[in-house]
């Protein structure tokens, strides 16, 4: 390793400073995205902020009718939390889905979103689920939050501090796995909430995470899968590569979208 | 771990967090050493393959059922292994069905492919766990 500072704020704030006061410091937590790149040199930050450290920012609690999920909560922590189980078991499933035990000891959930890898899980779950990203600054809605590939509308100084998840009727991921990365091929997070449906496609798109709208309007007249019949997503804008084409990304969102609404009914 | 501590047991593999010949235990819960930063873990507790059991002592149990069990061919993969495994039987218990170890495996890879007997020996060292002092 080349050399850098390492530096341990005990709060939000004094990390918030220490972004403020070194324009090319990195924030860390589980460090499962930043330390590979930094070992193949893609990035190579003077500082590193360690979040990992600061107490209360991996709490998980009910507020109201959201789930609240702290920042440097671990996947294995959601995965296994009776609280997120309770509230909404697909977010569970979908941590437990995450890489391999190992990794989920260490990956956060603010960590993937901030780094908002287009084949990454949660962001799946962030817009189905209609999540707002909180912060040292302000919220975001998942909406205005995801930018495109590796992007997000968080700014240079701006720390994700918790991931609030109003509660649906009913959810589910399903996610068909790259054979050798494991990474989602496709992954697609449905969620019925009160008053719409949402669907959500991670793997596939060209610019990261959206929704697949001609699906959410058909299920929000009625949430069955039979209703997708003739229903398909255009391959246009889709990833193309080694691992599939555009059109069997496109056939899997149908595909997987009908399986998360019959899971998603099951789970009554 | 290796070059300064000389703690040779625990393997780089694929350096890349994929392989898991590099899992030790941090805080009790297996992680990829690989791609753990050592200053985060400063004020934490790190064990290795060698921390399971005491240098001259009989071996952890589940050391024991590898030997066993001949859970190894070429031997590269098993400390990752073995500590994957006791995290497992920390985190599930001691009847632990093949299935559930295969799926939990998802982060270690044999590439004499012997998975056979490995997880032969994980089932075998879980039971044995439950009646050792060793944890």
């Amino acid at each position: 390793m080349y050399e850098f500072k390492y530096h341990r704020p005990g709060t939000v704030r004094q990390a918030a400073n220490l972004l403020v006061k070194n324009e090319d410091a990195k924030l860390i937590a589980g460090g499962h995205t930043l330390v590979p790149v930094m070992k193949q040199r893609l990035a190579s930050p003077p500082h590193l902020v360690d979040l990992s450290h600061i107490e209360g920012l991996d709490t998980i609690e009910m507020k109201g009718r959201s789930l609240v999920i702290g920042a440097t909560a671990k996947h294995a922590e959601v995965a296994n939390s009776a609280i997120v189980g309770e509230a909404i078991p697909a977010l569970a499933e979908l941590a437990g889905l995450i890489g391999d035990p190992a990794v989920r000891h260490r990956g956060t959930i603010g960590g993937s979103l901030a780094n908002n890898d287009p084949t990454a899980d949660y962001p799946a779950a962030v817009l189905a689920l209609g999540a707002t990203i909180v912060t040292n600054k302000r919220r975001l809605k998942a909406e205005e939050y995801f930018q495109g590939l590796f992007s997000t509308a968080l700014e240079a100084d701006e720390i994700i501090t918790k991931v609030m998840f109003p509660v649906p009727k009913k959810a589910a991921y399903i996610k068909f796995r790259n054979q050798a990365s494991r990474y989602a091929l496709v992954g697609v997070f449905v969620a019925k909430r009160p008053s719409d449906v949402r669907v959500a496609v991670t793997g596939a798109g060209s610019d990261g995470v959206f929704r697949a709208t001609a699906f959410e309007e058909a299920l929000k007249k009625r949430f069955s899968h039979k209703v997708l019949d003739g229903i398909a997503v255009p391959a246009e804008g889709l990833n193309s590569d080694l691992h599939g084409s555009a059109e069997y990304r496109a056939h899997l969102i149908g595909v997987l979208t009908r399986r998360a609404v019959e899971a998603a009914n099951a789970k009554d | 771990m290796r070059e300064n501590l000389r703690l040779t047991g625990t393997h780089v593999g694929c350096d890349t967090s994929q392989c898991g010949a590099c899992v030790v235990h941090l805080d009790g819960k297996a992680v990829k050493s690989c791609t753990t930063l050592a200053v985060m873990a400063d004020g934490h507790e790190v064990k290795t393959i060698e921390g399971l059991a005491a240098d001259g002592a009989p071996l952890h149990p589940m050391q024991e059922a590898f030997r066993e069990h001949h859970g190894l061919q070429c031997g590269f993969c098993t400390p990752g292994m073995i500590m994957t495994a006791v995290d497992l039987v920390h985190r599930k218990g001691h009847e632990l069905s093949d299935e559930v170890i295969r799926e939990e495996l998802e982060g270690n890879l044999c590439r004499c492919t012997g998975y056979q007997n490995i997880v032969a020996s994980i089932a075998a060292g879980a039971k044995a766990m439950a009646k050792s002092d060793l944890a």
